[in-house]
């Protein structure tokens, strides 16, 4: 990915796989998230930009329902994927972090080995029938993480040995390992260098033809290699959403063009 | 130029005096010496505390390691069927059996040329109390043999004769003891030369119950570490699941509000209650309430597992919280319950932690007397209780209690063997450190 044009690609607008209306976070007193509408459509990658404390990663979590851990913090509104109300009292988040996988701003491998990280998923949820499976499930997931070839000979060896970007694209492997399909990723490439980083964006290209592909970036220019559709935040609100192209060349907002051309941020 | 001979000022007008880097200026020395001073002070501290520990175990040592020494005194005893059957029939069986010994002791010395040095009572007098008892536990296993039981027999010296041997009885202090005679002493010196009388290494202080006042040299340890390991064990299959299980619902699922909070400050408090309240708070309970026996090392446990319940939930929390939340986070973001995240990753990083708290937990709860006073076990136990789960009930005595016991007693000899017995308590709370310290490397994840 050399190429550092904003991508542009024709993508199936029918039917938005997450579809928001009215989103509203609070922690506590503080309202981190005021009023957001957005579609997000499947089989492509939509990236969330704005300043540090904008609201993107919270309102991130709220699409599989991370938010839930944080006692203080309550969601309202309607976030639909496949049009059912994921915050339905009949929804059990458990259920729903199955589908919708997430990727974290820092590696976070299990201490424990490489197969076991990544079997770990499909063990809990059952979908493997045995042995020989669930070492095909390991193996196609890994290859999908893009890192089949550097780890094939040591899956025994712990996860935390890897490098960092290694690590990342591991926690990569472990999130497709579930079949999920939403793919969250909280700034998957802050804690990596280049050559990692540019690894990374590789996979999340190639993870676009079978997922729906959230990523939140502080890098714009990563927001324009990855992405089809970006979405701008800036204090808490959903500034601008488009198609990548579109943000970075011709921003409606006056907000939006000042964050891109480095004016604000 | 009327300035020019005046010293250079800095932009703000301020003097700048031009230091050399080789010298130190004034503030540089105060903070070298006030860092001399705190090391200084660190130093000693360590010292007093070393010197402390060191003086403790000379002390204890000193005192205490002759107790696993003992001198014996052994000679051939011939005990014919129908002694046996005649002193089992008769009222104070025990006095029968003496005098057989009396009779075959009077014999072996007569072997030895001794016979006319004292009389045969004073020469009963080097031979522990206990001896009959010994006696009659062969005789009566050997009752209806048909044959007779003629052999060697090894029994206790009495205390005052051991006494001798390890320097605390001399021959000036024999000569005001009602209890023993220079004439006995001298005696015993004969019956060592003739190698009648050794010193060697004594099991049955481990072994061995404990025994009365007049007879120190029998006295052992064997009810008070059973009762000891058994509280342990009651301690350790209640406080540990209820420890742990009670952490990990206030660390993990708990909402965080003020009932919360009151129980967490209570559990810390709970940790600084001293130990005789929960004697009490036992004897009132499990005792007055629950109708359980006195003496007993379930109601010990028990007693002791309230009291170490707030150190093991104290460390399992404190370990539970330095599991890393990415970890946690990983585990959810795939999908995992609560309860999968908590029992597949936190709680298997945590185990180290919680296994040193334990064992800390329990090792403390070894140590503690107060409580054990209050519900009863202090009493003089000679059975040993049975095996558990029965033996649970079975009143026994504790190792801490033991040595309060002896040390309560008037004959200078239960002074070595309550040391003897803090030297056991001592090597017991070792092992159980090392323990904690061989499990947390064994378990410590270092990846």
């Amino acid at each position: 990915m050399n190429d550092m044009r904003p991508v542009e690609r024709i993508v199936d607008t029918d039917k938005p796989k997450i579809a928001a209306r009215g989103c509203q976070v609070y922690y506590g007193e503080n309202h981190a998230i005021k009023d957001v509408d957005v579609d997000i459509e499947d089989k492509a990658v939509t990236a969330f930009i704005g300043p540090s404390g904008c609201g993107k990663s919270t309102f991130l979590r709220c699409l599989n329902r991370m938010n839930d851990t944080i006692d203080v913090c309550r969601v309202e509104g309607d976030i639909r994927i496949d049009d059912e109300d994921i915050y339905d009292r009949k929804v059990d988040p458990v259920q729903l972090r199955a589908k919708v996988g997430m990727v974290f701003q820092k590696p976070n491998p299990f201490p424990k080995s490489i197969y076991d990280n990544v079997a770990y998923g499909p063990r809990i949820h059952g979908l493997a029938k045995d042995k020989a499976e669930l070492d095909e499930i390991v193996e196609r997931s890994l290859r999908r993480g893009a890192i089949w070839d550097e780890v094939k000979d040591r899956l025994t060896a712990p996860g935390t040995g890897l490098s960092g970007g290694q690590q990342q694209r591991l926690c990569i492997a472990r999130a497709v390992a579930t079949e999920p399909e939403v793919l969250l990723m909280d700034e998957p490439c802050s804690a990596l260098d280049p050559i990692a980083t540019e690894q990374v964006e590789n996979l999340i290209d190639e993870l676009r033809q079978n997922y729906s592909v959230v990523i939140v970036t502080h890098s714009m220019q990563q927001a324009a290699r990855v992405s089809q559709k970006t979405a701008f935040f800036h204090l808490g609100n959903l500034v601008e959403y488009g198609e990548t192209g579109q943000i970075f060349n011709n921003p409606k907002d006056p907000r939006t063009e000042s964050y891109i051309t480095g004016r604000i941020g | 130029m009327s300035d020019a001979t005046a010293p250079a000022t800095g932009p703000a007008g301020v003097r700048v005096k031009k230091m050399s880097l080789l010298e130190q200026d004034d503030r540089t020395k105060r903070r070298n010496a006030a860092e001399k001073r705190f090391q200084f002070y660190g130093l000693t501290a360590i010292t007093v505390g070393v010197l402390a520990l060191a003086m403790l175990l000379i002390s204890i040592l000193s005192n205490g390691l002759s107790a696993f020494s003992q001198s014996f005194v052994t000679f051939e005893v011939t005990l014919t069927q129908e002694q046996i059957a005649d002193a089992e029939a008769s009222v104070v069986k025990t006095s029968k059996y003496s005098a057989i010994i009396k009779d075959n002791f009077q014999t072996a010395l007569a072997a030895q040329g001794l016979a006319d040095q004292v009389s045969v009572d004073d020469a009963m007098g080097l031979i522990s109390k206990e001896a009959a008892a010994q006696l009659r536990n062969v005789a009566t296993a050997r009752m209806g043999d048909d044959e007779d039981v003629s052999r060697s027999f090894t029994f206790l010296t009495n205390g005052r004769i051991d006494g001798y041997y390890k320097g605390r009885v001399t021959m000036e202090t024999a000569a005001r003891d009602s209890n023993i005679s220079p004439e006995q002493l001298q005696l015993a010196d004969q019956l060592r030369e003739a190698g009648l009388i050794e010193k060697r290494f004594n099991w049955g202080f481990m072994t061995m119950p404990d025994a009365s006042g007049q007879r120190p040299e029998a006295a052992g340890l064997g009810v008070a570490i059973l009762g000891s390991l058994y509280m342990m064990l009651v301690v350790l299959c209640l406080a540990l699941p209820i420890g742990v299980a009670a952490s990990i619902y206030l660390e993990e699922f708990a909402p965080k509000n003020w009932l919360t909070d009151i129980i967490e400050v209570n559990i810390s408090n709970l940790a600084a209650v001293p130990s005789i309240v929960f004697g009490i708070l036992g004897l009132a309970i499990f005792i007055n309430f629950a109708g359980l026996p006195q003496s007993a090392p379930i109601v010990g446990g028990l007693v002791l597992t309230l009291m170490t319940l707030p150190t093991i939930i104290i460390a399992t929390r404190a370990s539970l919280k330095s599991v890393p939340p990415s970890i946690r986070s990983a585990a959810l973001g795939l999908g995992a319950s609560k309860m999968q995240s908590v029992f597949h990753h936190v709680l298997p990083l945590a185990a180290p932690g919680i296994l040193t708290g334990t064992i800390i937990g329990l090792a403390q709860a070894l140590g503690e007397t107060a409580p054990l006073l209050l519900i009863g076990m202090v009493a003089f136990v000679r059975e040993y209780p049975a095996g558990p789960p029965e033996g649970l009930f079975d009143p026994a005595s504790a190792l801490p209690v033991q040595v309060y016991n002896w040390t309560q007693r008037s004959d200078p000899a239960f002074f070595e063997r309550a040391s003897g017995a803090i030297i056991i308590l001592l090597i017991f709370l070792l092992f159980m450190n090392a323990l904690a310290i061989f499990l947390r490397r064994r378990f410590e994840r270092r990846w």
